[in-house]
C-alpha cells in the first residue's frame, strides 16, 4: 500500500467552483455562474424547517401503525363491542382548533415584533400564553373524557374499542405535551429575545399537525368504535 | 452553516468524553458500544454452538450465569433458548444497526458534507445515551430471578404477550425486552432526524447530492429507512407491554390454554403482530446492510484508483433495495397462515428487490475488473463483503418462492442465508470501515499484515461455519431446537461439531482484530491526513479532525467525490475540495 503524506489542498472560500466542471451533476452548480460565493445557507432550508417534517412524519408512520393495527385487530374477531363517545370529545375538538388559531395569532404578532412593527410594550407572547392554557384546557378536557369511559365501566383491558381508546388519545396526548413543551420553550426564547423565527414556525407547524392528527382520530374513532 | 456556534470544544472530561456533544466522539461512543455488543452476542453463539455440538457436555462456570439455566453447567433448553434470543437481539439491533450506522455514520456523515457537526447536537448525544440505556435494560433480563426472554429476536405472539406461564423468562424477560427495544427506536429515530437534515441542510457550498460520496448517500438512505422502520415497531412493542401487564388483547387470541390454565385474553390477532414486526423487521434487513454498501464501494474507489462503472446507478439501486424492502416482509409470513394470494403479492417484489441487488454487484464487479486493486485490510474485508452478499443473496432466491419456503422455512437453510447476507456481510463492512477510517478516527494507523491474517481467518471461518448450515437445511434440520435427538437429525451431529469448531476459531480470529485494535489506538504508526490518496472531505482536515471539523474554515467542493485516474498536482487523484482544474476523462456528461 503506497503511503504518501500531502498537504490539505488550500481552501479559499473566495474563490468560485469551476462552472466548467460539474461532474455527475445533479444540481449541477451550486453555486451560479458570476454568483457571489454563498454559504451554505443560501440554498438550503434551515435544518429546524427539515427536521419538523421529519419528526411529523415518523409520527405519522407510527399513528399509521395503530390505525391498521386497530383496523386488523376489529376485523379479526367478534368480540369488538362499540360504544359512543363521550360528548366531551367534541368541545375537546373545538378548544385544540381554537388553539391552532391562537397560536397564528401569535406568530403573526411575533413576526411584526421581530420585524420591528411592534413594540415589546404589546406583549406578543400574549397569544402564546393563551395558545399554551388552550393546549392545557384540552389534556384536561381529555382526562375528563376518560374519566367518563371509566364511569361506565369501561377500561383499558375491558375491551379492544376501549383498549385503542385508551392508547390513541394517550399516545395523542402525550405529543400534544410535547408540543406545549415546545410553547414554553419558544416562550422563554421570545422573553429572552432569543427567538429565531424558524423554530416559532417549525412549533406552529407540529401544533396544527396535532390539530389535523386529533381530527383525524376523533373520525377514526367515531367510525371504527 | 455554524452549528459550533451554539457549543464550542468542551474542556471537561465528563462534556469531552462522556456526555459529548461532538459528533465524532458520539460515533466513537456508538462503536464502542456495538464493540461490546459484538463480544457478548458471540461469547453467546460460541455457548450455543458448544450446546448443539455436544448436547450433556457440562460447560465450565456457565452455572455461574445462571443456576437455574445451566444446572452444573448442562444447558438446558429453555435456557438454549434464551441464549439464542439475546444473540439474536444484540447482535441485530447493538450491532448491525448501531456500527455501520449510527457510529461510521455519526462520525463521517457530516464531514463528507463539509459541516461542521449535525444540527441537533442534544438531541444526537441522547440518540446514543438512549440507545446505551436501551442495551443497559436488554442486559438487566440477565439477572432477573428467571432470566431473559426465549421467544427469539422476533418475539412472536402470543409467546410475547402471555406472562410466565409460557417458560422461564416470559415474564420480567420479555418486559425488558420490549423496554429496551421502544427506547432503542426513540434512539434511533433522534439519529435519524439528525442524519436526514445533515445531509439535506449542512451540506457545504458546491455539495450537491450527486456529489455526496456514496457512504454518505448509504447513511442518507438508511436514516429514511430507519424513520419509518422504528417508528412501526415503537408502537407494536408499546401494544405488546399491555398485553403482557395491563391485559389488553391485541395479540393474544381467546381461549389460549397454557400450562393447564386458561388465559383471560380475548380475540387478539396473532398475526398482527407479525405484520407489524416484519414491516420494521425486513426495512432492518437492508438497514444492517445498505451503509455496508455504501462503506464498500467507497473502500474500493479508493484502491481501484478509477471510478465506479455508474456511481449514479449505484445510488439508485440504495435506494429502490430502500422502497421494495417494505413490500417485501410478507416473506417472512409465507406459512404463518396468512392468505396464500398474499404469499404470491409478496413473493413478486421479493424477487423484484434481487434486480437492484445484482446490479449493485455487477457494478461491483465490472468496476473490479481490470482494476489494480490496492490489497489491504480494508480492501480485502470489501471484496468478502461482495463475496458473502452474493452467498447469502444465492439462497434468497429459494426462499423468495413461497412453494419452496414450505420446505425450508425455520430450518438451518434460513439460518445460514441470513447470517451470510445480513449478518457476515455487514460485519465485514464493519471491520473494512473500521480498517479504512480507523486512521482518521484515531490518528493512528493499523497494523496491515494482522489485518490481513484477520480477514483471511475470518474469511474462511465464516464460511466453514455458515455454508453447512444450508446443507442441514435441507436435510432438514429446524432450528431453534436445543438437541438434534431424531433419528433423521443423529447423523448431522458431526456437521454441527464441524461448524462449532469453525465458530470458535473464527471467533478466536477476532481476538487478532481486537488486539489490533486496542495496540493500533495506544502505540499505532501516526497516520498521515491522507494515507489511502482518497477524494472525499473528510481526507481533507486533520488526522484526526479538529473539534469542528475543518478548523474554522468552509470547505468548498469542486469536484465529484470519486476522482481517480487522473493527472493531477498531487497523483493520480483530485480531492473535493481541491480548486484545481483537472481534465478527467471520466467524468458523466
Amino acid at each position: 500500500m503506497a503511503t504518501t503524506v500531502h498537504e490539505p489542498p488550500k481552501i479559499d472560500s473566495d474563490r468560485l467552483p469551476d462552472d466548467g466542471h460539474t461532474g455527475n451533476g445533479g444540481w449541477k452548480n451550486l453555486v451560479p455562474a458570476g454568483g457571489g460565493p454563498r454559504l451554505a445557507t443560501d440554498y438550503s432550508p434551515p435544518p429546524s424547517s427539515t427536521a419538523i417534517w421529519v419528526v411529523l412524519f415518523a409520527i405519522s408512520m407510527m399513528f399509521a401503525a395503530f390505525t391498521s393495527a386497530l383496523v386488523v385487530r376489529k376485523g379479526s374477531s367478534l368480540d369488538w363491542r362499540s360504544f359512543t363517545l363521550p360528548s366531551i370529545l367534541y368541545l375537546n375538538t373545538l378548544i385544540l382548533l381554537a388553539s391552532s388559531v391562537t397560536l397564528e395569532i401569535a406568530r403573526h404578532r411575533v413576526a411584526a415584533f421581530m420585524n420591528g412593527l411592534k413594540t415589546r410594550s404589546e406583549h406578543p407572547a400574549r397569544w402564546l400564553y393563551v395558545t399554551l392554557g388552550l393546549g392545557l384546557l384540552f389534556v384536561a378536557g381529555q382526562y375528563l373524557a376518560w374519566k367518563q369511559l371509566s364511569a361506565q365501566g369501561l377500561y383499558l383491558a375491558t375491551n379492544p374499542s376501549s383498549s385503542f381508546f385508551y392508547v390513541l388519545t394517550a399516545a395523542h396526548a402525550l405529543h400534544i405535551l410535547g408540543g406545549l413543551c415546545g410553547l414554553l420553550y419558544v416562550i422563554r426564547k421570545l422573553n429572552n429575545s432569543t427567538l429565531r423565527r424558524n423554530t416559532l414556525v417549525a412549533t406552529a407547524r407540529y401544533w396544527h399537525f396535532m390539530d389535523a392528527l386529533w381530527v383525524y382520530l376523533l373520525v377514526l374513532l367515531w367510525m371504527k368504535l | 452553516m455554524s452549528v459550533h456556534a451554539a457549543h464550542h470544544a468542551p474542556t471537561s472530561f465528563i462534556r469531552k468524553h462522556v456526555f459529548s456533544l461532538d459528533h465524532k466522539v458520539i460515533g466513537k461512543q456508538y462503536y464502542a458500544l456495538a464493540l461490546v455488543a459484538a463480544m457478548v452476542g458471540m461469547f453467546l453463539s460460541w455457548l450455543m454452538r458448544i450446546h448443539l455440538a455436544w448436547t450433556n457436555a457440562a460447560i465450565p462456570g456457565l452455572q455461574l450465569l445462571s443456576a437455574n439455566g445451566a444446572p452444573g453447567g448442562v444447558m438446558t433448553p429453555e435456557y438454549y433458548l434464551q441464549l439464542m434470543t439475546m444473540h439474536g437481539t444484540i447482535m441485530v439491533f447493538f450491532v448491525l444497526t448501531t456500527a455501520p450506522f449510527a457510529a461510521f455514520g455519526n462520525f463521517f456523515l457530516p464531514i463528507q458534507v463539509g459541516a461542521e457537526d449535525m444540527p441537533f447536537p442534544r438531541f444526537n448525544m441522547m440518540s446514543f445515551w438512549v440507545t446505551f440505556t436501551a442495551f443497559i435494560v436488554l442486559m438487566a433480563s440477565f439477572f432477573v430471578s428467571d432470566g431473559p426472554t426465549l421467544g427469539g429476536w422476533t418475539q412472536y405472539a402470543p409467546l410475547n404477550a402471555v406472562g410466565p406461564l409460557a417458560g422461564p423468562g416470559q415474564g420480567m424477560g420479555v418486559i425488558l425486552w420490549m423496554a429496551s427495544i421502544a427506547i432503542f427506536c426513540v434512539g434511533q429515530l433522534l439519529g435519524s432526524l439528525n442524519f436526514i437534515t445533515t445531509t439535506l441542510d449542512l451540506r457545504v457550498k458546491g455539495m450537491s447530492l450527486m456529489r455526496l460520496p456514496l457512504s454518505a448517500w448509504a447513511w442518507f438512505i438508511t436514516s429514511c429507512m430507519g424513520l419509518t422502520a422504528f417508528a412501526v415497531l415503537m408502537p407494536a412493542c408499546i401494544l405488546a407491554i399491555l398485553d403482557h401487564v395491563a391485559g389488553t388483547s391485541f395479540f393474544v387470541p381467546s381461549n389460549l390454554v397454557i400450562s393447564g390454565q386458561l388465559l383471560p385474553h380475548s380475540g387478539g390477532s396473532t398475526l398482527l403482530w407479525q405484520h407489524l414486526f416484519w414491516f420494521f423487521g425486513h426495512p432492518e434487513v437492508y438497514i444492517a446492510i445498505v451503509p455496508g454498501i455504501g462503506i464498500v464501494s467507497h473502500i474500493l474507489l479508493a484502491n481501484m484508483r478509477r471510478p465506479m462503472l455508474s456511481q449514479r446507478v449505484l445510488i439508485y439501486c440504495m435506494g429502490a433495495l430502500a422502497v421494495l424492502s417494505y413490500m417485501v416482509y410478507g416473506h417472512h409470513m409465507f406459512v404463518s397462515g396468512m392468505n396464500p394470494y398474499s404469499s404470491l403479492a409478496f413473493s413478486f417484489p421479493t424477487l423484484a428487490i434481487t434486480i437492484p441487488a445484482t446490479i449493485t454487484v455487477l457494478i461491483w464487479t465490472f468496476s473490479l475488473y481490470g482494476s489494480k486493486l490496492r490489497i489491504n485490510a480494508a480492501s480485502l474485508f470489501a471484496l468478502g463483503f461482495i463475496s458473502m452478499f452474493v452467498s447469502g443473496g444465492v439462497s434468497g432466491f429459494f426462499l423468495a418462492q413461497p412453494s419452496i419456503d414450505i420446505m425450508l422455512h425455520a430450518t438451518y437453510f434460513v439460518v445460514g442465508h441470513f447470517h451470510l447476507v445480513m449478518a457476515v456481510a455487514a460485519m465485514f463492512g464493519i471491520f473494512a470501515g473500521t480498517y479504512f477510517w480507523f486512521p482518521k478516527m484515531a490518528g493512528r494507523m493499523m497494523n496491515e499484515t494482522l489485518g490481513k491474517a484477520h480477514f483471511w481467518l475470518s474469511f474462511v471461518g465464516a464460511y466453514c461455519i455458515f455454508m453447512p448450515f444450508h446443507y442441514l437445511g435441507m436435510a432438514g434440520n429446524v432450528r431453534r431446537y436445543s438437541t438434534f435427538v431424531d433419528d433423521y437429525l443423529q447423523p448431522l451431529i458431526p456437521v454441527h461439531r464441524f461448524i462449532t469448531v469453525a465458530a470458535l476459531l473464527t471467533g478466536c480470529a477476532q481476538l487478532i482484530f481486537l488486539y489490533n485494535l486496542i495496540h493500533s489506538r495506544f502505540w499505532g504508526k501516526p497516520a498521515p491526513d491522507n494515507p489511502w490518496e482518497a477524494t472525499s472531505l473528510e481526507w481533507s482536515t486533520a488526522t484526526p479532525p479538529p473539534f469542528d471539523n475543518f478548523g474554522g474554515k468552509h470547505p468548498i467542493v469542486y469536484h465529484d467525490p470519486y476522482q481517480y485516474g487522473v493527472q493531477s498536482s498531487v497523483g493520480d487523484y483530485v480531492m473535493q475540495a481541491s480548486p484545481e482544474q483537472v481534465k478527467t476523462e471520466h467524468d458523466e456528461k
